[in-house]
This record gives structure tokens, C-alpha cells and sequence, in this order.
């Protein structure tokens, strides 16, 4: 059977088959910061919490990665494998905005403040035979119909 | 400030240039630099250069005269060329050297600027996201959906480019391209076409520099610098390779640069005769120009259709062609638009020639990780 594992530690955990964002919270003025970092840019006050970032937000801007990334560092396949994708950054209310591929690419389909939710994205196997993810945002389906 | 003039120029054609170094490039641009304004490199006090991929810019003194001059090497990314001058600035300004010289040069391969993650193991290039282009589609794109800018205003400024590129002998791309041949190249970075980026390239720039009141040694038209300002990000820009932004907003480095530069020389925008403005991509030189104060935002969209930004327009805007047609050797590229403006100021931009003796000239650099530097010359 396949593992499913994360392109790198400390950036997200998989739960329940979906993504959970690491991030961190500024004790001090309440800005939120991904991926966890030390010291907030906002206050410049040095003690932060972890903590797990919302789920599900809204499309702030997106464009389409047309063509392949240079491989390394891009995990994907690449030349005539290639597969373009969207990259948004998504509003995560109250919290920030993260940046992550889109699995939506077709422009007609983007829309800048559609409701999305994080899901997992595979991007390679890697040498020990493990489906390598990444997050990435979908539009989120309102009716929890099958889309 | 009008304390420092500009008495001497020198480039390197922009381009590339198969078996000529960037150091060749950056000795060549000062040759010329020299030979401008009649001095020697021994004349020359102190000198302050910069390039990302050619290589120390103080080791081209074993070629152009081991004099013993104070040389300083800087490097700040795209800002390099704009710091460089800066520095210089300082140096005449704080009484440490009367005339000296600032240089830029580079060579970088075709698709350069590989990114690396930023920190850790590489999740951030490994899932595709480690590209500048993806910023600047981001970017344009909220830009156009919050002020109405269209598709066919980006493939204007793109012809523009090329249209005032072939009309430089120095730049890189000089053959004209259609609206619709701009529009029409390959899809890039949606709403981004090819033909709207600039590619990194190679080039040179030196200018020589001294205290103003000495200007009039060295040349019969010195151009004066009125104000060179150097900002970075503050907390809610939005910039090119992160991983996550605020949703507090700040309006970013280049409108804090632009402010100051325009306290600096006691101006505001509507004294401005001729601008270059960083057009790493066709969106950028739009929103640039709400950034540097030429207009609001969402007035670019009918400026462009009333050619205000032509070279006979209102306000011109990229008159040698900009980044798009003279491609972005990083140390050079800020020093790139002050020569162009002290042409313009001179009135020796040839074919390019912005009409009805242009007095004031604006430049804007911007690169990553989120830095702007602006000058203003005054002949």
C-alpha cells in the first residue's frame, strides 16, 4: 500500500486525508504567520505560539504556471508530462493570506473571491515508492455534492 | 539636495553578447563614462560598482589602472546599479571624495534567476511555487479586477516597448511588435503573455559624478541629481516570492520611495517631464505608475488609450524602451534609466527625443525581496 507523505516536514499535517496549515500567532498583536517562524514583523515582539490556520477562505489573486518549472527544485512532472496549474493566494479570515497551488488552471474558471478549502496534492512518488503531497486550494463545493 | 552632478556616461550595449564577459562589459561602460566628460581613471577619487553574476566589480581596476582609488563593491539585487549611485552620492556629500564614479554590469544566463526555497528543505520550489513570474501575474491581475485595467492596455504597454526600443541603438530588442502580436505570444503567467516580461540579459553602465559646484570643470551640461531615495517593504506589502502576506495593506516600497525622493527635491509629479519606471513586466510599469504618484489608480487604462505615456505624450514614460526591450542585467538596469534620462535632459536621445526641452526626469527600480530606488534629475 502507498504512504502518503508531506514534500517537507513542519509546513502541514495530513488529518483525515486533508492538509492542516502550521502556522504561528504573535502573543503580542495577534498577526498570524506562515510557515512558523520567530519574531513578528509587525510588532517586532519576540514570543509566538503555534498554532493550525483556517481550512477554508477566499481567492485573493491567482494566476496559471503555464510552463514547467526548472526541475530541481520543482517535484512535478515536467516537459511533455507537464501539467500547468493555478498558484492563489487564499484569505484565510481573520488570519492572513497563503500562498499555494490551485486545482483549478482553466481562467474562466478563477474568480477572484470564490469560497476555496485546502486539499492535498500529489506531485511525485518518491524512491522508497511514497506519494510525495503538497496543499493546494479547490474551490469549495457549498452543497458537499461530488463536483 | 543638488549638491551632486552627473558629468559623465558610458554604457555597454544591452543585449547579449556571446564571448564578452560582464566585467568587459562594465570596463567598456567606463571607458566610455571617461572619455564623456574628458577625465582619466586616475582622476577618478573613488568608485563604487556592482553586479549579481559578473563577478567583483573592483577587480576590473587590474585592467583600467591599479591607481589605488577606494572602490567599494555593492550588492542589493535589483537595486544594485540605484545603490551604487547612492553610495556615490554619499561619498561626495559627506565631503570624503569630489569625483568619482558609479558602475553596473552584468551577464546572466538565458532563464536565470533560479530561486531557491526559502528555508528548510525545499517545499516551497518542490510544489511549483518558487517563480517571480506567479508574483507578477498575482499582483496585475487583483490590480486589473480592482480597477478596471483590461488585457489590451497590458499588450499597449508592451508595444510601446519595443515600438521606443527600436529607436535605441544601445537596446537589446529592436524590432517593433504589434498590440496584437504582444497579446497573442505565448501565455506565460496569466493574465501575462511572453512579450509582456522582460528576460534577464547583459549590459553595462558607469557614470561619472562630482561635487556640483565643480561640474562645469568637467562638462558644459551637468546634469544634477535632485534626489536618490532607497526604501524596503514595510509590514503588509505585497512582494514577490512569499509564502504568505498580511491582509493589513501598505502601499509597499516604491510609493515610500517615491514619497521621499519627491520631499527630497522639493517637487511633486506634475513637475515631472519624462519617467522610466521598472517594467519588469507590462503590469508593472501600470501599476508603477499610480505607485510613483503620475496618476490614481485605474487611470492608467485611459492614459494608455490617449498615448500619454508615449514619447510625444504627456508624460513619457520607458522613452528608451525599458526592461522589456533592453532586457534586465541586474547591476545595470537602475543605472540603464538614469542615462536614458540624462540623454533626455541633454536633449541628445536622438530619434527618441522627448519634445519641448525636457527639465526634469524621474527613475524607479524595483526588485526583490520587495526594494524600491527612486532618483530625480534636474538639468
Amino acid at each position: 500500500m502507498t504512504t502518503t507523505v508531506a514534500v517537507a516536514d513542519g509546513i502541514f499535517e495530513i488529518r483525515d486525508g486533508k492538509p492542516v496549515l502550521l502556522g504561528t500567532r504573535c502573543t503580542n498583536c495577534d498577526n498570524h504567520m506562515y510557515p512558523r517562524q520567530t519574531g513578528c514583523p509587525r510588532c517586532l515582539f519576540n514570543e509566538q505560539e503555534d498554532v493550525e490556520l483556517a481550512t477554508e477562505g477566499t481567492l485573493w489573486t491567482w494566476t496559471v504556471q503555464a510552463f514547467p518549472p526548472k526541475s530541481p527544485p520543482y517535484l512535478g512532472p515536467v516537459g511533455d508530462d507537464f501539467v500547468p496549474y493555478g498558484v492563489g493566494y487564499v484569505e484565510l479570515p481573520g488570519q492572513l493570506r497563503v500562498e499555494g497551488r490551485l486545482t483549478i488552471s482553466d481562467p474562466d474558471q478563477l474568480q477572484i473571491g470564490m469560497p476555496m478549502e485546502l486539499v492535498l496534492d500529489p506531485l511525485t512518488v518518491d524512491e522508497d515508492g511514497n506519494q510525495v503531497v503538497t496543499y493546494a486550494f479547490a474551490p469549495k463545493n457549498e452543497n458537499g455534492d461530488p463536483s | 539636495m543638488s549638491d551632486v552632478a552627473i558629468v559623465g556616461i558610458g554604457m555597454h550595449e544591452f543585449g547579449r553578447h556571446d564571448g564578452i564577459s560582464g566585467m568587459d562589459q562594465g570596463v567598456t561602460a567606463v571607458r566610455r563614462a571617461l572619455a564623456d566628460c574628458g577625465q582619466q581613471w586616475s582622476a577618478m577619487e573613488f568608485a563604487v560598482g556592482g553586479s549579481m553574476d559578473g563577478g567583483a566589480a573592483d577587480t576590473m581596476v587590474s585592467r583600467i589602472g591599479l591607481t589605488g582609488l577606494p572602490f567599494t563593491n555593492v550588492v542589493n539585487g535589483c537595486a544594485t546599479g540605484g545603490t551604487a549611485l547612492a553610495q556615490a552620492v554619499n561619498t561626495i556629500q559627506s565631503g570624503a571624495g569630489d569625483l568619482g564614479i558609479a558602475i553596473g554590469f552584468d551577464k546572466h544566463e538565458k532563464g536565470a534567476f533560479r530561486i531557491r526555497g526559502p528555508r528548510g528543505k525545499d517545499w516551497y520550489g518542490g510544489s511549483g511555487l518558487a517563480l517571480t513570474t506567479q508574483f507578477f501575474g498575482m499582483k496585475i491581475n487583483r490590480y486589473m479586477h480592482q480597477y478596471g485595467i483590461t488585457q489590451p492596455t497590458l499588450a499597449k504597454v508592451g508595444a510601446k516597448a519595443f515600438r521606443n526600443g527600436a529607436l535605441n541603438p544601445m537596446a537589446w530588442r529592436r524590432k517593433p511588435l504589434s498590440e496584437q502580436e504582444v497579446a497573442e505570444s505565448l501565455m506565460l503567467s496569466y493574465p501575462l503573455t511572453q512579450y509582456m516580461f522582460c528576460s534577464p540579459g547583459e549590459g553595462g553602465v558607469a557614470m561619472v559624478l562630482c561635487r556640483a559646484d565643480k561640474a562645469k570643470e568637467y562638462t558644459d551640461r551637468p546634469i544634477y541629481l535632485k534626489a536618490a531615495a532607497v526604501r524596503t517593504r514595510k509590514f503588509g506589502s505585497f512582494e514577490v516570492l512569499a509564502p504568505s502576506i498580511a491582509i493589513e495593506h501598505d502601499p509597499g516600497p516604491t510609493a515610500a520611495a517615491s514619497k521621499a525622493a519627491f520631499e527630497m527635491a522639493g517637487i511633486g509629479p506634475e513637475d515631472v517631464d519624462v519617467a522610466q519606471l521598472q517594467d519588469t513586466e507590462a503590469g508593472a510599469e501600470i501599476m508603477h505608475m499610480a505607485e510613483n504618484g503620475f496618476c490614481e489608480h485605474g487611470e492608467q487604462e485611459q492614459m494608455l488609450a490617449n498615448g500619454e505615456t508615449e514619447i510625444n505624450g504627456r508624460l513619457p514614460v520607458n522613452t528608451d524602451g525599458g526592461c522589456l526591450a533592453n532586457g534586465e542585467p541586474i547591476g545595470a538596469s537602475g543605472l540603464r534609466q538614469v542615462y536614458e534620462n540624462v540623454l533626455q535632459l541633454r536633449g541628445d536621445a536622438g530619434e527618441r527625443q522627448v519634445p519641448n526641452d525636457p527639465k526634469v526626469a524621474y527613475t524607479h527600480v524595483y526588485g526583490a525581496p520587495g526594494i524600491s530606488g527612486v532618483t530625480i534629475l534636474s538639468r
